[in-house]
Formats: C-alpha cells, structure tokens, sequence
C-alpha cells in the first residue's frame, strides 16, 4: 500500500478540566465522516496523557479542544512534551475552540501550532488543512 | 369531537383547500422536528379537557404556572451568573449586580474547585485558577465571597454538582459566622449528577457514590436547610450538548425520577422532600416551542409525582425552575447579535412561567462578561419585566391554539423518550452505557452540518455575512469583533496559593487530621450521612482537595463514554 493511501489518524484531546466537548465530538464526526480515523481521549486530559495516546496511537495530527480560555498553556505544554519525546516536528497540531484573541492566533502560530480553528471555523477548512498537511508530511518523510 | 368542533374541522379544511392549494407552501418544522401546520384551530379542545389538562395556574396539574398570580404577584428573580478571580473581585462584582437591581445572586465557581481541587494542586493548569469563575479552595474564600452580603437578605444558587457537600457546608458555616442560622438561609444547590456525566463534565465520582452523596445533601436539607432547595434538576446542560425541546424534558424528568427513588430508599415520604426540588431549563431561540416546552414539562413532573409518587402535598407536584438562554445559539460572528437572541430567550422563559432567569451576555460566546455587558444582561430582564406589560397577566399564551398544541405533543414525546431510558435500564445505565452520549453528539454534528450548509439560517453567520475577507494574518473570516472583552488577571494564581500557604500554616492542622480521617469513616459506612463531617472539618478550614481527596479514596474516581 502507497504511503499516501492510509488512513489519516487524528487524536482529539481535551486538555484541562473543562467539561464542555461538544466542539470536540463535532470535530470527531467531522474528520471521521471524510474517511479518517478519529480517536477522542474524552474529558480531563493532562497534555501528558494527550501526548502519551498520540503516540500510543501512532497517529498523524492531534488536536486539542478548548473552551475555557486554556489553549496557550495547554498547547505550549503539549509542543514541550512532543520535543523532550524527541517527536517535535512529527506530528501535526491543531487547536480549536473558543479562541477569542487574534494575538493569540498569531502566538500560537508561532510557537509551532500548525492550525488554529476558532469556534464556527468551516468544516470543509479543517477537512483540507488536515489533508493538505499529512501529505505534505508524509512526502517529507519518503 | 363535538358538533361545533366538526364544523370548525370542516370549515379548515375548505379554508386549506381553497386558500393555501392556490399557493401551496413548503413543510416547516420545529427546533425539535415537529411538523408545524400552517394555521392551528381549536380542535379537540373541549371545556373538559381545558379543565383536566390546562387548569388554573397555582393549581394541578400546573399548566398555567405554579402561582395564582404569577408575576402579577411576584415578578421572577433575576439572577445573572457570576464569579471570576478571588472571591474578593468576585464579591466586588456581586455588590454591583445587586446595586443594579439583581434580585438573587448565582455562583460561578473555577473548574479546580469544581472538581474538588485545591488552586494549588499540581495537576491542573495553573491558569484554570478563577478563569470561569471564583477560586474558592477552603472557608476563607466563602467567607470573603459574602463579605457585607447579609445571608438572611439574599437568595444564593451555586453551581456545585460533584462537590456539592463541601459548597452547601461552607455557606452553612459563612451564614452561622454572619450570625444567621441554616434554618433560615435560602437559596438553590445544583447537586444534580447525572447530567455533568451527560453534558458539562464536572464529575469526579462513579455514579452510584455520586448519587449516595446527592441523597446525602437532599435529606439534609429536607432536616436542617428546610428552605434551600436540595438540587436543581437540569435540562439545560443536555439541551446545550445535543438535545432537542422534548429530549431535554424527558431527560430532565428520568433524572428526577432516579433521586427521587435513592431519596425514598432512605425512608423518607415523598413530601418530605419533594417540595425542595427545583429544575433547570434551557430556552433556546424557537419561541413557541419553548414557551410550550416550559408548561408541557410544568404538567407532565406534577401528574407524575400525583399519580407515580402519591404525593399528596401540592408543592412536590408543582415544578419551580430557573431557565437561561441557549448559550449554544450565540455566534461568535457580530456579537451584538447576541443581545437580540438573549432578549427572545429571555421572553420564552417568562413566557413558560420560570421562577428565576438568567440572560446571557453577547460577549459570551467568547469569554466571561465584563461589567458592561453583564449590566445590559440585567436591564434586559428589566425591560422586559416592566416595560412591556408581560407581567400583567398570568401565561399570556395559554389558549394559544399553537402553543397548546406544542404542548401537548411535547408531553407526549416526553413520555416516549422517558419508556426509551425506562426500557435501557433507567438513566444510570444510559450514562454508563454511553446511549445518551452518543445521541446527543450526533444531533449536535447534524445541527453544525445544517448550518454549515445553509439549511439552517444563523444570521450573520451564514446569511446576511459582512464580506467574505480572510484575515491574512490569523486566517480568521471577519475577524474584528469590536467589543472589549474582559481580561484575566495574571496574578489569581500566585494570590490563592499565598491564601492556601496562610490557612495552612494557622490552622490547628492536627485537628483538621482527625476530622478528615472521621469523614473517611463516615464515607465509608452505608448508612452516615456525610454532611456533619463535613461542616466539622469546613469550619476548621479543611480545604476542598483535602475533603474530596478523602472522598475520592474512599469512593474512587470515573471516566464516562463519550458515545464517539
């Protein structure tokens, strides 16, 4: 089988303890609905366990889901933990939610997010980012 | 059907056929999918049914609303939803809600201590400390919360669910230190578990402990808080996670059915602590049908703690609820949109005959509120309560042939969702089983794809949208919102650890020891109530890690089905 016909893996995580995962489990059916395989890790998630299952899991892209205003800490958590792991760069990241601040989007950027969702962001957006991105990844890696 | 009710069939149908057949139009439906007929008539509405079914209001079975006179007589509390920071900030900001002419103070606690931790629990993320609401780690931040707030002059709701015991005692103790008695302090505790399984997530405990410490708080309450209202019952959080006007009823229903029965295992009449069960509810956007939904929900509690309860005192059978605007129907895109659906919410609920309501902010559908917009929320509710005559008398809409008829088939898909939870095991069950979960994500994907797709009209959103342009820096459609938001103080974090490090250092820390080790053993046993342990290790400044710590021992922890 060629590289590029596997399935895409996504991990959805929810970092933090904010109970809210509407956002989240619409995403999950969004991704898995364009054919991917979509495991969500389910609430109260440090970025430890978030990184942990996205290795376990081999997957391509994690995204991370926040409403409660965490998505700085949580995010350059998540980067910190990818690079001592040895895997910055690896995988791809995104975070969606509730993200208000256009400086915000710009930091997160900077600091090694690949794509940032705020809420109502285009289902079609996010299904193209995804693609777009793991191909781009997985032909570096031939 | 009566004569004059055949000619008025009759004389619809001709009306059908020979108005609408020259210009047919297209089916339309409800919110929930019900199919929504053109003109409603009064069809099968005869005097006895009026008599049986709708009735007069403060009377079964409720219809009309659970007063004689409704706001007539009183006017429903306002009570907006606040708290953020420390609880001095937050103290500061209930202080200005109630010079503003806010009725009944609402509590937003952080998520740390709303899953029982302490702010400075290595686990968490420090800057979840008072984010979305009030960090309050041991008695001193209660205390300071109600700081110049008399607690025998203010009707108090706290969103506490999982660590209910630990909030309700430190009220209780805030109260007995003002010098006002826990006979006499009135108020809400939300205390309703089974729905953070289902939506909102703030559970610690799996669910059978769960319900073990909500029975706790009920039947002490029902002894010693007699005026606080035990629990909350909420549709609210299951309607914002997926589901529609009829589900949120049938759900809200099946889990007062399930407390009512751990309560009654107890020993306790049905009267003895029915009359202190409230509810909660959502009011979303379509009007009518919420109206509807509110009386529909209001009849169907009062028949079933009648005839399934034998209750016999009409206050367990009259439903009292809170009801807040559907924060899901909020956009992001032109917040000042938002105001607009907040108002229609607003009259849905008071059109539905709530006991007390919430408007929310336009900002919300990005952050907490500032005290600009948290004020507007709040004359938003004036308005309407005295400026547009909807007081004057009582379910303005009963008779409605529309809305009567909304409630009607609300009731009875209500009934049919309920026999569905009944015949899965009841709705313990369905948590664990993730059957709930796994309707409600998809009816939340279903209701996102039709807006995506334009099926579903969101103003501003996908219909009359200001330009197409990209931000080029952030990607972000249209992205400038144009309103101040509320900004986070940096320094909550490093304030409720030096509070935490004080109380630690002057307490009698020995003491405390022995009163948690005595919660232990009462958590442990099948028959203590856990309430006087836990007033006895408050009052000594136990902090809410500690306490939950020792529940969480004894009782362990949970991971639900998301239903993906």
């Amino acid at each position: 089988m060629h590289m590029q016909d596997e399935k895409i893996r996504v991990l959805i995580g929810k970092p933090g303890l904010d109970g809210h995962d509407r956002g989240a489990k619409v995403v999950a059916l969004v991704l898995k609905d364009a054919g991917m395989e979509v495991i969500y890790t389910g609430l109260h998630q440090s970025p430890e366990q978030i990184v942990q299952a996205a290795i376990d899991e081999d997957v391509d892209v994690i995204g991370l889901s926040v409403l409660s205003g965490v998505h700085m800490s949580a995010s350059k958590k998540v980067l910190e933990l990818l690079k001592k792991e040895g895997m910055a760069g690896e995988k791809i990241i995104m975070v969606g939610g509730t993200i208000h601040s256009d400086e915000d989007i710009v930091e997160l950027k900077k600091m090694g997010v690949n794509g940032v969702f705020p809420t109502e962001s285009s289902f079609e957006d996010i299904v193209s980012f995804v693609r777009k991105a793991v191909e781009e990844k997985r032909t570096q890696r031939k | 059907m009566d004569n004059s009710e055949k000619k008025i069939m009759k004389e619809k149908d001709r009306w059908t056929n020979e108005s609408l057949s020259k210009k047919p139009v297209k089916p339309v439906r409800t919110d929930a999918g019900m199919d929504v007929d053109v003109l409603y008539v009064p069809k099968e509405r005869s005097q006895e049914k009026y008599l049986k079914e709708i009735g007069f209001p403060g009377e079964y079975p409720f219809t009309r609303g659970v007063q004689p006179s409704m706001y007539r007589g009183n006017v429903w509390s306002f009570r907006q939803y606040a708290g953020y920071s420390t609880a001095e900030e937050s103290n500061r900001r209930y202080k200005f809600l109630l010079e503003h002419g806010q009725t009944g103070l609402s509590v937003a606690f952080d998520l740390p201590t709303q899953l029982g931790f302490d702010s400075s629990d290595p686990s968490i993320l420090a800057d979840e400390v008072g984010r979305v609401g009030v960090a309050v780690d041991s008695l001193e931040d209660m205390e300071q919360l109600f700081e110049g707030i008399p607690l025998d002059q203010i009707t108090t709701s706290f969103t506490c669910n999982a660590q209910t015991v630990v909030i309700l005692a430190m009220y209780i103790i805030t109260g007995e230190k003002q010098g006002v008695p826990m006979g006499k302090l009135r108020g809400t505790l939300q205390n309703d578990i089974i729905k953070e399984y289902l939506a909102r997530g703030t559970y610690i405990f799996p669910p059978k402990p769960s319900l073990r410490l909500t029975a706790d708080v009920i039947e002490f309450c029902s002894k010693e808080v007699p005026k606080f209202n035990s629990i909350s019952i909420s549709g609210y959080h299951v309607r914002e996670s997926g589901a529609n006007a009829y589900q949120e009823v049938a759900y809200a229903l099946s889990e007062a059915r399930t407390y009512t029965d751990e309560v009654l295992k107890r020993g306790l009449d049905v009267d003895d602590f029915a009359p202190r069960l409230s509810f909660i509810f959502s009011s979303s956007l379509e009007l009518f049908e919420e109206a509807a939904k509110h009386r529909a929900c209001r009849r169907l509690w009062a028949k079933i703690m009648k005839e399934e309860y034998g209750s016999k005192d009409p206050r367990s059978q009259m439903m009292r609820f809170f009801a807040g605007c559907d924060g899901s129907s909020f956009a992001a895109k032109e917040p000042l949109n938002n105001i607009i659906r907040a108002t229609l919410e607003c009259l849905a609920t008071v059109l539905g005959g709530a006991q007390s309501c919430h408007v929310m902010s336009y900002d919300e559908a990005y952050t907490i509120p500032t005290e600009e917009s948290a004020r507007l929320s709040l004359r938003t509710q004036q308005i309407i309560a005295y400026e547009t005559g909807i007081c004057s008398t009582v379910d303005p809409l009963g008779g409605s042939y529309y809305v009567e008829h909304l409630t009607d088939v609300i009731e009875e898909k209500a009934r049919e969702e309920m026999k569905w939870v009944e015949d899965n095991g009841g709705m313990v069950a369905c948590v664990e089983k993730g059957l709930i979960h796994e309707k409600l994500a998809k009816q939340a994907y279903e209701k996102e794809k039709a807006i995506r797709n334009g099926e579903r009209t969101v103003v501003g959103v996908n219909k009359y949208i200001m330009g197409e342009s990209k931000d080029a820096q952030t990607g972000r459609e249209n992205a400038k919102t144009g309103i101040e938001l509320s900004k986070v103080d940096p320094d909550v974090y490093k304030k409720q650890l030096k509070k935490l490090n004080n109380i630690r250092k002057n307490r009698d820390n020995a003491k405390v020891e022995k009163l948690l080790n005595d919660l232990k053993k009462a958590a442990e046993s099948d028959n203590e109530n856990v309430m006087p342990y836990v007033l006895d290790a408050v009052r000594n400044y136990a902090t809410m890690g500690e306490m939950i710590g020792v529940l969480k021992s004894v009782y362990g922890t949970f991971r639900c089905p998301t239903g993906i």
